[in-house]
């Protein structure tokens, strides 16, 4: 009884020390990982999701015979654990990571080729399989992706008088326009001077035809000038450049923008809140021809090099699990994303009508590091900054795309 | 004298020792300060040391597994020189020392002088003043960004009352470095008036009263008196706050990762996105040696001031 009291009275007192020190364990990549003897049927799994995902964990360890030892790791604390796991040889069986990421610990080497456990990914959409491999050999496959869309408030698109969801930019730019009012912003996207914010440029860059190896090209150049005029129509907000994705989805939440660039991991939040009727459309492109070109997003699973050979093929094995298109269509339901087999997608698609625009728009979805490899970040943060430059004002967008191009 | 005295029966064991005990004789001042040598060189010198060589070394990720790292000369450090951004960087290194550094100071000193005086609430007031100081930095630039956001902040809603225009505070360019520096000085006052008060205490009470006999009372107490006394404290305080801010990077990341287009980058952040965020840490290096070089500068300043200065 009165341990009971005081351990209650105590209570508080660990959550404070908890929270003072969980800055500390994100920057100070701790290494817990690495434990006493491993049984050689255990093998380690990590990953920066969360316990939702475990079923779809013990569902492939029973199936393929293995007990799993599973270690979340917050987001942006996964590639410095990474990292130090790799110069430290105790990197984990199976690695999950962020499908930019997998071509540049590929090229350090950490990786193992899936085609010796017999993946080849046959089926996966070719965006999966290009993410996945690193100078023409497949290191990671994805049980299921993501990919950008449009949200729309459908009640506001009905007291604006707008019938169908825009298909072009002229088309979204009037729309943007005409949702616009005193305290609404008719658009929201996230140009945040990070990797989101060229994620969140990609669909226009990419949909007219922009590349990134020279983003000085009048294709890129237009689809910043599109951003300039929306901004100097008053349609987006200034603040647009310091928002978060999840920073312009409460902006949508809180009926402050009427259409919002996001990605269907949004989708709970949204269903949780019933005050907002909304739709979505794909990104529309400068002409009605063009094809919506949206980035691919979403985890890959790998098997590190760990330096056992039975444990990496058993990891193999798991890892074969995991993308098998049961587990695609288990994975895309608990992290609400798209099942990386187009097939398995349209069914998917069918099951769940809030996902169907992504499952259209992931057909022409296209890889980021598909065409740099592991040098995409470098051009990802010229992107931002250019961006960043223009909406500032402080350099017309040939401009600042020229000067962030030469950074 | 003790060696003298035992080397009279000299036998070759006997000489040994003594070879021994005089060694560890002469040995003793080092032993004492091995400690301290081991505990420099270990956390001071090899980590700079390794900063250097990173510097003029290819370091990726792919260094970490593979454990090579090609030499690549001065190459690293002619990519940044030669980056628009050096420049940029630079300058608001210098507008962000020298803003928060003058306004630190003098709204510190300004309420040191202040809380001299006997007042209720006096002592309350005081450790009231340490407050930013005991938040955590990731906690109060949440705050800070928060506050300062241009359509639901509450400095806006605030200045909205009178009417004023919704201030771009962290989107327009100029004014996010403004708003950065502000809430740095709010960061850096605590630390200023703390040691500044503590200064201010060591001033002998006497001189007050004999200069007031002599008339000098206010300003002129302040100008002859109080700021010949405290002089050696502010230097400590004014060198000390250039090499602290010169390093901030937490409360910039917080606040707007160094954007609006880079208008708040300085060399410390600009050296956390190479090597954290873009994984190059060879540049990276470069740039906080760059930023090492600077700090040293200011730290020599302090040695040769506190050398020249009169001791006390």
């Amino acid at each position: 009884m009165e341990t009971a009291q005081k351990r209650r009275r105590k209570a508080p007192k660990v959550a404070v020390a908890a929270v003072a020190l969980f800055p500390l364990s994100l920057t100070a990549c701790g290494g817990t990982a690495a434990s006493g003897p491993k049984s050689p049927n255990t093998l380690t799994i990590q990953d920066y999701y969360d316990d939702a995902f475990d079923p779809i964990y013990d569902a492939c360890a029973k199936s393929t015979g293995v007990r799993v030892e599973i270690n979340h790791v917050p987001g942006p604390g996964l590639i410095p654990k990474v990292l130090q796991q790799s110069s430290s040889r105790t990197l984990p069986d199976v690695l999950m990571l962020d499908n930019p990421d997998v071509q540049q610990i590929a090229e350090s080497g950490a990786l193992s080729p899936l085609g010796d456990y017999g993946l080849h990914g046959e089926g996966m959409g070719p965006a999966v399989v290009k993410a996945g491999t690193y100078d023409g050999t497949l290191y990671g496959l994805a049980p299921a992706v993501n990919t950008l869309s449009i949200f729309y408030n459908k009640e506001l698109f009905r007291a604006a008088g707008i019938t169908a969801p825009p298909r072009t930019w002229d088309e979204l730019r009037a729309a943007a326009k005409r949702l616009t009012t005193g305290d609404r912003y008719g658009f929201a996207m996230s140009n945040i001077n990070t990797y989101e914010g060229s994620w969140q440029f990609l669909p226009f860059m990419w949909g007219n035809g922009g590349t990134e190896q020279d983003i000085t090209t009048p294709e890129t150049v237009q689809a910043l000038q599109f951003l300039v005029d929306l901004q100097a129509d008053g349609s987006i907000s200034r603040s647009s450049i310091i928002w978060s994705q999840d920073d312009v989805i409460d902006q949508f939440l809180a009926g402050k923008a009427a259409m919002v660039v996001n990605g269907p991991w949004q989708i709970p939040t949204l269903q949780e809140d019933k005050s907002i009727d909304w739709g979505t459309f794909a990104i529309p492109t400068r002409l009605a021809t063009q094809p919506t070109v949206a980035p691919l997003g979403g985890e890959l699973f790998t098997v590190p090099r760990t330096g056992d050979r039975a444990r990496m093929s058993r990891a193999g094995q798991y890892v074969k699990c995991l993308v098998s298109p049961e587990r695609q269509l288990q994975t895309a339901q608990v992290r609400q994303t798209v099942p990386a087999d187009p097939d398995v997608a349209e069914r998917a698609g069918r099951a769940n009508p809030a996902m169907a625009t992504f499952v259209t728009t992931m057909r022409t979805a296209r890889s980021r590091t598909a065409i740099l490899g592991p040098d995409w970040p470098k051009a990802a943060t010229k992107i931002y900054n250019a961006v960043q430059i223009a909406l500032t004002g402080k350099a017309a967008p040939a401009r600042a795309l020229r000067q962030a191009q030469g950074e | 004298m003790t060696s003298a005295d035992l080397s009279l029966p000299a036998t070759a064991g006997d000489q040994r020792a003594t070879a021994l005990r005089q060694l560890l004789r002469r040995a003793t001042p080092w032993l004492f300060s091995l400690p301290a040598v081991v505990f420099v060189a270990m956390f001071f010198g090899y980590p700079i040391v390794q900063n250097v060589v990173m510097s003029f070394q290819e370091y990726t990720t792919s260094t970490f597994y593979s454990g090579q790292a090609p030499w690549v000369g001065p190459a690293n450090y002619v990519t940044i020189l030669s980056s628009y951004l050096f420049t940029t960087t630079m300058v608001n290194t210098a507008l962000f020392t020298i803003g928060s550094i003058t306004f630190q100071f003098v709204i510190g000193l300004a309420l040191a002088l202040f809380f001299r005086r006997n007042f209720p609430l006096n002592g309350f007031l005081r450790s009231m003043l340490l407050l930013p100081w005991l938040i955590p930095l990731i906690a109060s630039s949440a705050v800070w960004k928060w506050l300062l956001d241009q359509e639901s902040g509450a400095l806006n809603q605030f200045l909205g009352l009178f009417g004023g225009p919704a201030v771009p505070w962290l989107v327009d360019p100029t004014l996010a470095l403004i708003g950065v520096i502000g809430v740095n000085i709010w960061l850096g006052i605590p630390f200023n008036v703390a040691i500044l008060y503590s200064g201010l205490q060591a001033v002998p009470k006497e001189l007050y009263e004999a200069g007031s006999l002599d008339g000098a009372v206010g300003w002129r107490a302040f100008r002859h008196i109080t700021w010949p006394n405290l002089r050696s404290v502010v230097t400590v305080v004014l060198v000390l706050g250039v090499v602290y801010t010169l390093k901030v990077v937490d409360i910039i990341l917080g606040l707007t990762g160094g954007g609006p287009a880079n208008s708040t980058q300085t060399l410390a952040t600009n050296a956390y996105n190479k090597s954290f965020v873009e994984f190059n840490f060879g540049e990276g290096a470069a740039i906080s040696n760059i930023l090492i070089v600077v700090s040293l500068v200011f730290a020599l300043v302090y040695l040769f001031i506190s050398r020249r200065e009169p001791t006390a």
